[in-house]
């Protein structure tokens, strides 16, 4: 049987590995697909190439599909979320000297926050990858209640946040892994909070395509989705995890040593150039919790968190398609839950739901300040 | 008609590259072009030179930068993708193609820019041809090296003429379905090993 190609765009994260599994351990081939998987330079070509036609899907930032339905940033475009790539990942580190005038623990948000209020600095120039990020929308919401310094947010590709933060450019970065873990082993930098601090539960990348290909190519997407499912699985069984290491380390899409892969996949991160690992829950997600559900009640969060207004809410909701997911991975063993939507920040512990097959853990899911977010309609 | 006030900022970090592009622009009638290294000093350039057009790299990594400010700036005159406008869906796959991306200043017409991209696209297209073949004429110098070493080992090895070593080199590739290159390579690195 032939192999219909299949071209997907990626940005060299370690949460890009769903789609290096698929291909590389042949759930793509499997389903039938030749995974071309094209590496991008940046998260504007990436948009570029998918929205004009030259990438059947990709991996994107949670926000960028929801801003290019709205309207928003350098493109706009009909772009829709299939599913959740993965959950959570990306990591607040400062420059030593900032770290020395804190004095946080890593992870302890309150202390993070008293810090960063007693710096004696008028402003504090953040990195993040890219301006429609939940990096950016994490960073933003920490800190909006905080008597922070003025915050600057710089845009700085993720490779380049070490050399930024070494040169002097930036006080601080928001960035997912590898560059976390990559500029404390350079020594420039110290992490304080993994993202999962801020919002336990937050959709950090999706696997994107434009609407109308969606609606035209019904076997390519149900092929795909199933490829990812199955690597998202295979991703998140602990027994896989050294394995998984070693898989995208040796694969040319990523280009990156095991040592610099191994953290955001075992959770083990060392925060500091003279710390021991510390242990993250949940500090990756890519299948556990049904981690790939697109819930529309996640891209309600996003928009409002973009500014959107009741109307573009109603619109990004539509961008998560939670349908197609349930028409898809429904059959090929999902368990689905009963809604598609939830109360975003509800669950302040791992809680059982009504599903499909009767066995989802959810959860947690808590914001940092127990702010809780409900879009369903009434509300 | 060519619009002599345009301003055109180039962000390229190669000054060779960069040079190249304000020549093509300067000669083809645009002489308010000029270009910066790295996007560290783009705000603080774009504020101060107001471009009209901003011509960048669509594979530079910086981009993301560029997008920051376009998004982010207080000023009412935002530079946006030139590719929001797909009103001239060839121009647009033109720039794709050849690997430009340029930021537009809010308000300006597609007609008062077209030829500015026509020359960009132009010369990137010229630039990256060069560049395959600078790249493909370094491959088959190295490839030469490889077969030289390839047949010296065999030369000493087996007690061959230099024409025999090479023989012997296709013979094993078409036997095998591989590149004579690939099999030099294997040889010279197993010999690497072993010696």
């Amino acid at each position: 049987m032939s192999l219909t190609i299949l071209t997907c765009g990626y940005v060299p994260l370690v949460d890009c590995a769903p789609l290096i599994v698929a291909k590389e351990l042949g759930f793509a081939e499997d389903e039938g697909i030749a995974l071309d998987l094209i590496a991008q330079p940046s998260w504007s070509a990436t948009r570029d190439m998918l929205a004009l036609g030259h990438l059947d899907a990709a991996h994107l930032l949670s926000p960028m599909p929801i801003a290019m339905s709205l309207g928003l940033g350098g493109l706009p475009g009909e772009i829709d979320a299939l599913m959740v790539l993965s959950v959570n990942g990306t990591i607040f580190g400062v420059s030593n000297a900032i770290a020395d005038q804190i004095g946080a623990t890593f992870g302890d948000v309150r202390s993070v926050a008293a810090g960063l209020a007693g710096l004696n600095t008028d402003r504090l120039r953040v990195g993040v990858p890219f301006h429609y990020s939940m990096h950016r929308l994490l960073l933003e919401y920490f800190l909006r209640d905080q008597s922070a310094p003025r915050v600057q947010i710089i845009a700085v590709p993720p490779a380049r946040m070490a050399d930024a933060i070494a040169d002097g450019d930036i006080d601080a970065f928001w960035v997912g892994e590898p560059w976390g873990s990559a500029a404390v082993a350079r020594g420039v930098a110290q992490l304080v909070l993994p993202g999962s601090a801020i919002w336990a539960f937050a959709p950090e990348k999706v696997l994107a395509a434009r609407h109308d290909w969606i609606a035209e190519n019904p076997a390519k997407v149900r092929h795909l989705m199933r490829a990812v499912y199955a690597a998202a699985k295979w991703l998140d069984t602990p027994r896989n995890k050294p394995l998984a290491v070693e898989i995208l380390a040796r694969s040319e899409h990523l280009n990156l040593p095991a040592e610099l892969i191994d953290p955001a996949i075992s959770g083990q991160i060392t925060p500091g150039a003279h710390h021991s690992p510390a242990h993250v829950d949940r500090f990756l997600l890519f299948d556990s919790q049904a981690a790939h559900f697109p819930w529309r009640s996640q891209a309600a969060w996003i928009a409002q968190h973009l500014g959107a207004d009741a109307q573009g809410i109603q619109r990004a909701k539509a961008c998560f398609r939670s349908d197609i997911y349930r028409d898809v991975l429904g059959p090929a063993g999902a368990d689905l839950p009963g809604g598609s939507e939830k109360v975003e920040g509800f669950m302040r512990h791992a809680t059982a739901v009504a599903s499909t097959r009767g066995h989802m853990i959810l959860g947690p899911d808590a914001f940092f300040d127990d702010k809780i977010f409900d879009f369903t309609p009434e509300n | 008609m060519i619009d002599r006030t345009l301003r055109i900022l180039v962000v390229e970090q190669d000054q060779e590259r960069a040079r190249n592009i304000i020549d093509a622009l300067i000669e083809a009638g645009w002489p308010n072009a000029r270009a910066i290294g790295n996007t560290s000093r783009l705000e603080r350039e774009i504020a101060a030179h107001t471009p009209d057009i901003v011509l960048i790299d669509l594979a530079n990594p910086d981009r993301d930068t560029l997008e920051q400010i376009a998004v982010a700036t207080e000023s009412r005159e935002r530079p946006v993708a030139l590719f929001v406008d797909r009103t001239d869906e060839d121009l647009t796959q033109a720039a794709l193609a050849a690997g430009v991306s340029a930021y537009v200043v809010d308000g300006l017409q597609m007609n008062r820019i077209r030829s500015v991209l026509e020359t960009a696209i132009a010369r990137f297209q010229i630039m990256r041809q060069m560049q395959s073949e600078l790249d493909a004429a370094k491959r088959a110098l190295g490839d030469r090296k490889t077969i030289d070493r390839a047949k010296g080992i065999l030369m000493r090895q087996r007690a061959l003429s230099e024409d025999q070593a090479y023989q012997l080199l296709r013979k094993t590739a078409m036997d095998q379905g591989r590149k004579v290159i690939d099999v030099a390579q294997a040889l010279v690195t197993a010999a690497d090993l072993l010696g």
